[in-house]
């Protein structure tokens, strides 16, 4: 572990990948920002700059740091303007806002600053720890167990993506599986279901439906309701003074975020959970056990109700990068993506990554100290001229938001016809977010289909059939597991309607 | 019938397509040695179309109980006449031109009439600032992009590019 750290310290220490740690950071921040735009689509954005760097490391480096800053510049607007652009920081704005009303912004920014930065720490150190033995465990995994264990891993994401509604989240779930199988596979050398579209012969563009499921209905959505974006008066953005906190409060929030990084970290590393779930979990649990008269505090602008959802996201956030890098099975659509940008770097992350490319996957952790020690030293000061950015009126701002998920689409590809897809496929999930389907598991879908395809396909030769599934009792168990994710929610809430309605006896 | 059993229906459609190809018109192709082996090109397919056909049926016939929704700070579907849904359509057939008119008249002059044209059907109307933050803007990111980063994108109309 030791000679990895060092290989990775001394990637990370080149003068590139400081640069990048820091224009990722700077980039992610600026843009995380603005409404519309959360990290799944400026890491969509960012890929095809970060393929012509070329180098794994520093490509990963750079899409690391634009993820924490992107989470950073979202608690940042729903501090300032109440207007999260990410949903991981909507638990911010409970308090973050009430105190920027009162005059406090920069007291606000402060412990979001100091919060993130901590939650980040603790949350690199545990990843540190953790995702070795994981992988360790993981290299025992035949075709087999990661055929399930992709399974267990989809069928988490619908049960999460779905409160209440497993089957929409399911069936997103196969849609982008199927869409996954169009084009000329690895696996076979044939084209499939292509319908005879040359354009269609190398797949759907991963970057395209990544635009397309989330960049571009939410600027759609900003131009429908006007009163969804809380941008252009830039009122509160210009008064962003004394950046301190008194001692006092550290004391306060010193407890809080420490117990939060730990909870948010495993919630993270949780398959479909993820940071948005850890920063509500993480605000309800702080709220519940402070003490009477902090609990009226909350909502008010209580500095403990922005440091918990503050820790607990970006704890998350790093706690999500261990299924990814251990397992090479995304948790979140922010993971997806960056599974997706390491495919096309020619990375295959997984229990093999540590052993085979341990500058890669040390240098990413590496780089996650510096990303927030950039977020605190450099943001910090930084964000009263980085708010100005909110003050872009409208007319300008849903413009700019189109012309960069239609670069997304465009650079790199050079295919007009990819632009027209961006368009069909944003209006159909414009449609899907209207009536209530969730995205995200189409996205990781559609990214895990040929995975899932080739672990099955190989278990298959292997196994000269389906016998695997009984045959190995590992894969057996995972399988089990991922029927019981699906279909225990929704037995719960079959029994308790029945009970409410009175027909339920027995237990 | 609320959008989304339509949605669901029209999924259910799209499945039945794909469903056809893998199990009727896919293997023809195959190549007979091919067929000895335990997984072919259609096996996937066929397996995903089926769940795929179930779980969209389970939707058309309302067979979750879906909760009641009163999200009312979200998007939402009974809210639409307030919405601009001219401006959102304008937009769109924006961005179509823009993809049939990158090639043809290239990323400098698209661009800047890109974002002229969608500040203008959002309401701006003081022409000249809508002028000069197109015109840098464009310029701005072609220099990012293409000098920058080197990743090329041809500036200039096809006629001037000889392309």
């Amino acid at each position: 572990m030791l000679e990895g750290l060092l290989a990775g310290l001394s990637t990370a220490f080149t003068f590139t990948n400081i640069m990048m740690v820091i224009g990722g950071c700077l980039i992610g921040t600026f843009i995380g920002m603005l409404p519309g735009l959360g990290p799944m689509s400026i890491i969509a954005i960012m890929i095809p700059v970060a393929i012509t760097i070329g180098d794994p490391s520093a490509a990963l480096i750079l899409l690391a740091g634009v993820y924490y800053g992107a989470v950073f510049g979202g608690s940042t607007s729903s501090i300032l303007i109440n207007a999260p652009g990410v949903a991981s920081t909507v638990a911010t704005s409970f308090d973050g806002y009430p105190l920027a009303r009162k005059g406090q912004a920069g007291k606000a920014l402060t412990v979001a600053a100091i919060a993130s930065f901590s939650g980040g720490t603790i949350g690199a150190i545990l990843l540190m720890v953790f995702a070795p033995a994981l992988a360790s465990v993981a290299l025992l995994f035949h075709s087999s167990e990661y055929f399930a264990l992709m399974v267990v891993g989809l069928s988490a994401i619908a049960a999460f993506a779905g409160t209440g509604q497993v089957s929409k989240a399911l069936l997103m779930t196969f849609l982008g599986l199927m869409m996954a199988t169009v084009g000329e596979g690895v696996l076979f050398n044939a084209p499939r279901f292509t319908m005879g579209v040359m354009d269609l012969q190398s797949g759907f563009g991963f970057i395209t439906l990544a635009m397309a499921m989330f960049a571009l209905p939410e600027a759609i959505f900003l131009v429908l309701d006007p009163g969804r974006s809380k941008t252009g008066d830039g009122s509160d953005s210009g008064k962003i003074k004394n950046l301190r906190i008194t001692r006092e409060e550290a004391r306060k929030i010193t407890p809080v975020i420490g117990r939060q990084s730990l909870q948010g970290f495993f919630i993270g590393v949780l398959p479909g959970a993820g940071a948005t779930i850890a920063s509500f979990l993480g605000y309800a649990v702080e709220r519940n056990i402070a003490s009477k008269e902090e609990q009226e505090e909350f909502g008010k602008g209580s500095v403990k109700g922005i440091a918990a959802p503050e820790s607990a996201n970006n704890a998350a956030c790093t706690g999500s990068f261990v299924p990814l890098l251990t397992l090479g099975i995304p948790g979140s659509g922010t993971t997806a993506i960056l599974l997706g940008a390491l495919i096309a770097l020619n990375v295959s992350p997984g229990p093999r990554l540590m052993v085979d490319e341990p500058q890669i996957f040390w240098a990413v952790i590496i780089s996650m100290y510096l990303g927030n020690l950039v977020l605190l030293i450099l943001n910090l000061p930084l964000i009263p001229y980085i708010a100005k950015v909110l003050a872009v009126p409208r007319n300008y701002l849903i413009p700019f938001i189109l012309f960069f998920t239609l670069m997304g689409a465009y650079i790199g590809q050079n295919n007009a016809t990819e632009l027209l897809l961006l368009v069909g496929f944003g209006i159909c999930a414009t449609l899907f977010r209207f009536a209530d389907y969730p995205l995200a598991p189409l996205l990781i879908g559609f990214i895990l289909g040929p995975l899932l395809e080739n672990n099955f396909s190989r278990a298959m030769q292997l196994y000269d059939g389906i016998g695997f599934v009984w045959e190995r009792p590992m894969t057996l168990g995972l399988l089990i597991l991922a029927v019981m994710l699906v279909v225990l929610p929704g037995y719960r809430a079959r029994r308790a309607r029945l009970r409410a309605e009175g027909v339920a006896d027995g237990d | 019938m609320a959008l989304d059993r339509w949605l669901a229906l029209v999924i259910l459609l799209i499945c039945l397509a794909y469903g056809y190809a893998a199990y009727f018109t896919m293997d023809a192709l195959l190549p007979p040695i091919m067929k000895r082996s335990p997984i072919w090109p259609s096996s996937f397919p066929k397996v995903l179309v089926i769940g795929a056909i179930l779980l969209s049926l389970s939707i058309l016939l309302g067979l979750e109980k879906s909760p009641d929704k009163s999200d009312a700070a979200d998007i939402n579907l009974s809210r639409l006449h307030e919405y601009k849904v001219g401006q959102a359509v304008l937009l769109l057939v924006l961005m179509v031109a823009y993809a049939l008119l990158l090639r043809p008249i290239g990323f400098l002059a698209a661009t800047f009439l890109f974002l002229s044209v969608g500040s203008f059907i959002l309401g701006e109307r003081r022409f000249g600032l809508m002028i000069l933050v197109a015109a840098i803007a464009a310029g701005t990111v072609w220099y990012l992009v293409d000098v920058v980063l080197g990743i090329f994108l041809s500036p200039f109309p096809m006629f001037l590019s000889g392309g």
